[in-house]
């Protein structure tokens, strides 16, 4: 996506060490927002059904998709996210029956923002995932999780240092 | 006679706005001169450097210092105050988030430079001259201060007291602010000085706002003739107001200008941008994609117009490039 990524060096908590005590390559850290009804719902089915799907999520219940502040979004990737994540109740199924609506019109304005601060596109998603589609949890977090690795590394908390590295007294 | 307390007033990158600012408290400013020694105002009296360096540590009670920290020169003097100085309050919004210069942070330093001196219209410059650190004219060595890749707030270089809101702040907000440290009656350390409310609470328009914003299209003011009496957001014009801070008593507002932004967030908001995004754009009416994203066309620039005075702020802090 640009040279910096190459450029900055992964945090000290990105690198696993492998069976054979060699680094292997960062896994993407990917922050979730679910909503308590439906997509939330979702992945437990995920999770009784047995499906398989990609570890390299953190999910945070919310109870509905428009708790999502967008300073949600920009704090988890100033904290070291990879990507962010956000399922909601598809259109006309909201709990809360306009929360979701209210979601689509901040985060349509959020990903424009991102995409402004070259954020690439990949690493943000918003997803509607009823609570019956624990099949489309497993599609959505493996796609993710396998274009935000071939992104590489976003890793702003390393950037923060090495951008304030050239003040005389970097604090 | 007992010494008055001493006060520096110091200008980083800034417009001079801020300076004006100080003028601006009118008659008021002889009763600040009366009660204090300024010992530092680069704008209006002759002190230099060395002046400052002579001073014992933390024997000027309070630096003023405005404008975003933009060079290497500006982080020196900030650090030299810092030191010199008990109590330093971040001088209006360029200091407290970057204000329009951090605007920069959506750009790399290699490209500002190759615009100023290469592309801008008008340039002549066909050797493609540029400021350097260290040149040599007749036998001297001149040097300059370097050019940062970002610019910063006053906070993201030292530790800072208060901090005065504005672009620039208002007459008023000051006198406060020198009342409340000449008296010693200082507010908790960290506090911003200016009521911590949305700018909305003290507009004269904010009876006609109403609950539902219904938003179908965005305005740009030459586009419209602005209602005197009217919310500004619903009429379509971006204002600022619900993400500010107030204190400025809605001047924009009530000169039938939209805020825009300059008083920064309030105490429970970690970004302004962000925070409006949240509290304004829920109240789009349409519920589709398409239509959706075309009410956004109204906004060509929403980054300038959101974090217009605090890039620096934003919790991405920059433009990665």
């Amino acid at each position: 996506m640009n040279k910096n990524s190459e450029s900055v060096p992964s945090g000290k908590g990105e690198s696993l060490p492998s069976r054979h005590g060699g680094p292997m390559p960062a896994e993407p850290k990917i922050v979730a927002f679910f909503c308590n009804w439906c997509t939330y719902t979702a992945a437990d089915l995920a999770g009784v059904s047995r499906l398989k799907y990609a570890p390299n999520v953190r999910v945070i219940r919310v109870m509905c998709s428009g708790r999502v502040d967008p300073q949600f979004v920009l704090d988890a990737f100033a904290r070291g996210a990879d990507g962010v994540l956000l399922g909601g109740c598809h259109p006309g199924d909201c709990h809360y029956a306009e929360g979701n609506y209210k979601t689509l019109r901040r985060m349509r304005m959020l990903a424009r923002m991102l995409k402004d601060m070259g954020i690439h596109d990949g690493r943000f998603r918003l997803e509607w995932i009823s609570g019956a589609e624990g099949d489309k949890v497993k599609a959505v977090v493996n796609d993710m999780t396998a274009k935000v690795r071939a992104l590489g590394p976003l890793n702003m908390p390393d950037r923060f240092k090495e951008w304030d590295k050239e003040m005389v007294h970097a604090r | 006679m007992p010494d008055k307390p001493k006060v520096a007033f110091y200008w980083c990158a800034s417009c001079g706005g801020c300076e004006e600012a100080v003028v601006d408290l009118a008659e008021d400013i002889l009763k600040v001169v009366e009660a204090v020694d300024i010992v530092l105002w680069p704008v209006a009296m002759d002190f230099k450097k060395t002046d400052v360096e002579a001073r014992s540590d933390k024997s000027i009670v309070a630096a003023f210092i405005n404008g975003a920290i933009r060079t290497s020169e500006q982080e020196e003097w900030v650090r030299l105050l810092r030191r010199k100085s008990q109590v330093v309050v971040s001088f209006g919004a360029c200091a407290n988030s970057g204000g329009i210069p951090a605007l920069a942070n959506q750009f790399k330093k290699e490209d500002i430079l190759k615009f100023v001196y290469e592309d801008a219209p008008g340039i002549d410059n066909p050797k493609k001259t540029r400021p350097q650190l260290e040149s040599q004219d007749e036998g001297r060595t001149l040097t300059l201060p370097e050019l940062r890749a970002m610019v910063r707030s006053l906070d993201q270089v030292i530790d800072v007291d208060y901090y005065l809101p504005g672009c620039p702040p208002t007459p008023k907000i000051i006198m406060a602010a020198v009342g409340a440290l000449l008296s010693g009656k200082l507010p908790t350390r960290g506090a911003v000085l200016s009521p911590d409310v949305a700018l909305c609470e003290e507009c004269p328009r904010k009876d006609s706002k109403p609950a539902d914003l219904a938003l179908t299209e965005f305005k740009r003011p030459h586009q419209v003739q602005i209602d005197p009496e009217k919310c500004l957001l619903a009429q379509g014009l971006i204002c600022m107001g619900p993400a500010t801070r107030g204190g400025c008593e809605a001047l924009c507002p009530a000169g039938n200008m939209a805020c825009t932004g300059c008083f920064g967030p309030t105490s429970r908001v970690k970004d302004q941008g962000a925070k409006f995004v949240s509290s304004v754009f829920s109240n789009i009416v349409s519920k589709e994609e398409k239509e959706i994203d075309s009410v956004l066309d109204g906004i060509p620039d929403p980054i300038g117009t959101f974090y217009r005075y605090g890039l620096s702020k934003c919790l991405l802090r920059r433009k990665l490039n």
